[in-house]
């Protein structure tokens, strides 16, 4: 199994106070991998560092290294653009850009790539299939991106990410503003872009994890404690604070 | 798949952040040089003299806008007893009466017409409404012209900043067993009063410094404003017009400068105190 | 309130009855204007209107939304002192841009930029651009009311720019947009409602200011021949000429202001029409 991404001292901080301390992980490519932990702990805070997102504000910093297919995307010649739309992110709420359903899926392609009419009708077809929305709005794909419910706009924000063809998918509690059928859905939809993708999202929900994950990255207090394979978190915690997160003695 | 050039793209943000630099660069320095110009050439022939002697034709002895001053004072004042009280009465209706909700819409309805109003139409307004059937040019029209300029702004503004107020202080309010009228002049009026004052004080300084419809209201006078009610008024605005376009002499010119200063140092001071000492405390930050 | 708007229309419409006899729906396409021959048309000062606002929208616009951009994003203490001093550029009287206009930018414009444009970029080559000049005219009087539409437009800007969520900036920006890109097609799609009634608030200013276009346009009733031409506008010409018209010129000054209202109106309900006609467009509910 490849490595896709390795973190190594990772620090990070807002303005004076140090959010990440030392944070070292190796992500392997195609998994997926959950990262769990208590709210405040730092694991949202890790995965922004990956696209470098965090760079919006002025007042946040990272030191150490992220290497992404062997190449540190801390440095400073890193192109943060060709970045961003090789690793790809979902966010907590949907955040579906105010314009038609298609529109939202071709954007981005327009962004990064020259194509025609045709082509562009191909790949958002595509892109929608993929995050298995096209049944649903076929039929309106001209009508508000706002208007389609939350589970859906979640969806189409997915769709949105894969059309301009990431290698990775950052999803940062992706289904924590959805209702659970709808959850459910996406769940299956991450197991199906599992082959294309190397997936990392943080959730709050241990059974989530449990449920979708390959490898369980636990998260406290800004440092990474244990990681490994989810079976094994789950089953035979080596770390006592996990143990106890995980058996929800705190959370 | 093609990728569209990341050096293009690139470029253009970086063109436009250079713009976005130089525009906001352009703005103040306009500002800057707008100001700079005024103090320049209106302290050549600024003195005492011109803050106690009246007005006069060209060619007579002493020189002065004492009476503008005054005539401008009691203009901007005369709109503030006008318009405050019912704009203050009409915001808080818009704020905290939510259940007539077609009142609302209409009053929101005029209140944006009259903002997108020019000031010069509604110098023709009072002009017809007043001025004609009166028979004569007076300062309480330009009052009324002015308050009626004023009133959607103090409208809005009201509204805005009522809406600011958190609604359980309104609910702790009626809790306590006070009724509707007094826990909203007693408690949210209160905590919303700088913030309203701050909006009073800005529309006024607004108007002080409007001309158009003064020239079909107040006009002017070389004389002090004693004919307030009844005849034109003298003011600042309308003697730097009439100075700087109407006067082929350099004198004239120099005093419009001086008068233009007075009204720039008293605009700019109101905006500056207002913002310095009303800013800060808004009610929740 | 909805009485006195509509009273206001009445009144105007009444006062201007004379003229609508005696012209017709002519007046608005005629260019005669002479007193003497009791010959009156609004075209001069209708185009006059329309060509100063496209100046000075052209070059605001792009001002503002690049100075807004710079605010929004510049450590917060300079974003605040910018602030102010926008503010500031915005209370700063009309009638002081005019006598800046008149005393300082007119004779720039004829000595050093015109110049610069006609003989050293050429620009006469442009239909509309003439190349006789003196300083006064449509161009001059655009250039003053972008500078004073400039900070309210950008106060606007940079609040739509401010309110936007957090999550879908960091939504543009997570899918590799530039800044320009995110700024463009999401944050300013998203508060379009807002720019848009910045845009219009600056249109409306820009169509009924008095005073800084009286001082600079040049007031020549005549149809302009290009944008360095001295001209005039239905606001200028109403306070140019009021205090001298009677009878038939008086009816044809209230007639004027009649279309220029009607101007402010239709802006007013044209931007209310593109705001509902695009909404599934733009992706509101």
């Amino acid at each position: 199994m490849g490595i896709k991404i390795q973190t190594q001292n990772l620090n990070f901080f807002y303005g004076n106070h140090q959010a990440l301390f030392d944070n070292n992980l190796v992500i392997p490519a195609n998994q997926i991998t959950a990262v769990i932990g208590p709210s405040g702990c730092g694991k949202s805070t890790h995965l922004r560092v990956y696209n470098r997102i965090f760079e919006l504000y002025r007042e946040q910093k990272a030191t150490g290294e992220v290497i992404i297919d062997g190449k540190n995307i801390l440095d400073n010649d890193v192109d943060v653009l060709e970045l961003r739309r090789k690793v790809g992110m979902i966010f907590q709420k949907p955040t579906p850009f105010p314009m038609s359903v298609f529109d939202n899926v071709a954007y981005p392609l327009n962004l990064h790539y020259k194509l025609d009419k045709k082509a562009i009708e191909e790949r958002v077809e595509q892109a929608l299939r993929g995050a298995s929305l096209w049944d649903e709005v076929k039929d309106k794909l001209y009508s508000s991106g706002l208007a389609l419910s939350g589970g859906q706009q979640q969806r189409l924000c997915i769709a949105r990410t894969i059309a301009s063809e990431p290698e990775i998918l950052l999803m940062d509690e992706p289904t924590s503003a959805i209702d659970p059928v709808a959850t459910l859905k996406i769940e299956e939809l991450m197991d199906s872009l599992r082959e294309r993708f190397t997936i990392v999202i943080v959730t709050h929900n241990m059974q989530q994890a449990a449920r979708i994950s390959d490898q369980t990255v636990f998260f406290y207090k800004g440092r990474i404690i244990e990681y490994g394979q989810t079976k094994d978190i789950f089953t035979n915690p080596k770390n006592k604070q996990t143990e106890e997160y995980i058996t929800g003695r705190f959370s | 798949m093609r990728h569209r050039s990341l050096f293009l793209r690139k470029l253009k943000n970086k063109i436009l952040t250079i713009f976005s630099v130089c525009a906001i660069g352009f703005a103040i320095s306009i500002m800057l040089w707008v100001i700079w110009v005024v103090i320049d050439f209106g302290k050549e022939a600024l003195s005492f003299d011109l803050f106690i002697n009246c007005s006069a034709p060209f060619g007579s002895m002493s020189y002065g806008f004492a009476n503008a001053i005054l005539g401008t004072l009691l203009i901007t004042l005369g709109a503030a007893v006008l318009a405050v009280p019912p704009a203050l009465l009409a915001g808080i209706f818009l704020s905290e009466f939510k259940e007539y909700t077609r009142t609302a819409n209409s009053i929101r309805f005029a209140c944006n017409v009259l903002m997108g109003m020019p000031s010069i139409l509604v110098g023709l307004f009072v002009y017809m409404i007043i001025v004609v059937p009166t028979g004569q040019f007076s300062g309480l029209a330009g009052s009324i012209a002015l308050a009626i300029l004023m009133f959607p702004v103090i409208v809005q503004n009201t509204e805005n900043m009522l809406a600011m107020v958190p609604d359980t202080l309104r609910e702790s309010a009626l809790a306590l067993g006070m009724t509707r009228m007094r826990a909203i002049l007693y408690i949210v009026c209160r905590s919303a009063r700088n913030s309203l004052l701050t909006g009073i004080l800005l529309s006024l300084s607004r108007v002080s410094g409007e001309t158009a419809p003064l020239l079909f209201t107040a006009m002017f006078a070389d004389s002090f404003p004693e004919g307030y009610w009844s005849q034109p008024t003298a003011n600042l605005p309308v003697l730097i017009t009439e100075y700087a376009t109407n006067s082929p002499f350099e004198e004239m010119h120099q005093i419009g400068w001086s008068a233009a200063l007075v009204v720039m140092v008293m605009v700019l001071l109101v905006n500056i105190f207002v913002r310095i000492f009303f800013r800060e405390k808004k009610y929740g930050n | 309130m909805l009485l006195l708007v509509a009273g206001f229309c009445i009144q105007l419409l009444l006062a201007s009855s004379e003229a609508w006899e005696r012209f017709g729906l002519g007046f608005l396409v005629s260019s005669e204007w002479d007193p003497a021959a009791e010959q009156f048309g609004a075209l001069p000062s209708i185009i006059g209107t329309i060509v100063t606002t496209i100046i000075a929208l052209l070059i605001a616009l792009p001002l503002a939304f690049a100075a807004a951009l710079y605010i929004v994003d510049a450590p917060k203490k300079i974003s605040i002192i910018l602030g102010y001093a926008l503010d500031l550029l915005a209370a700063i009287p009309s009638v002081i841009y005019g006598m800046w206009g008149l005393f300082v930018l007119a004779p720039l414009m004829q000595k050093t930029i015109q110049p610069f444009f006609v003989n050293t970029l050429h620009l006469d080559a442009i239909p509309f651009v003439n190349s006789n000049y003196n300083g006064f005219g449509l161009f001059s009087a655009g250039v003053i009311l972008s500078v004073m539409i400039l900070p309210y437009i950008c106060a606007v800007l940079r609040d739509v720019l401010q309110m936007t969520p957090l999550v879908l900036k960091e939504a543009a920006y997570g899918i590799g947009c530039t800044k320009l890109e995110a700024s463009k097609d999401i944050i300013l799609r998203y508060g379009i409602r807002g720019v848009l009634g910045g845009i219009f608030i600056g249109l409306g200013r820009a169509l009924g200011e008095t005073m800084a276009v009286l001082f600079v346009i040049g007031n020549m009733m005549n149809m302009p021949a290009g944008i360095f031409d001295s001209a005039t506008t239905i606001s200028a010409t109403l306070a140019n000429n009021f205090a001298e018209a009677d009878g038939l010129q008086r009816s044809v000054l209230f007639a004027l202001g009649v279309i220029l209202l009607l101007m402010c109106l239709s802006i007013q309900i044209g931007s209310q029409w593109f705001l509902h006609a695009t909404k599934a467009k733009r992706g509101e509910k």
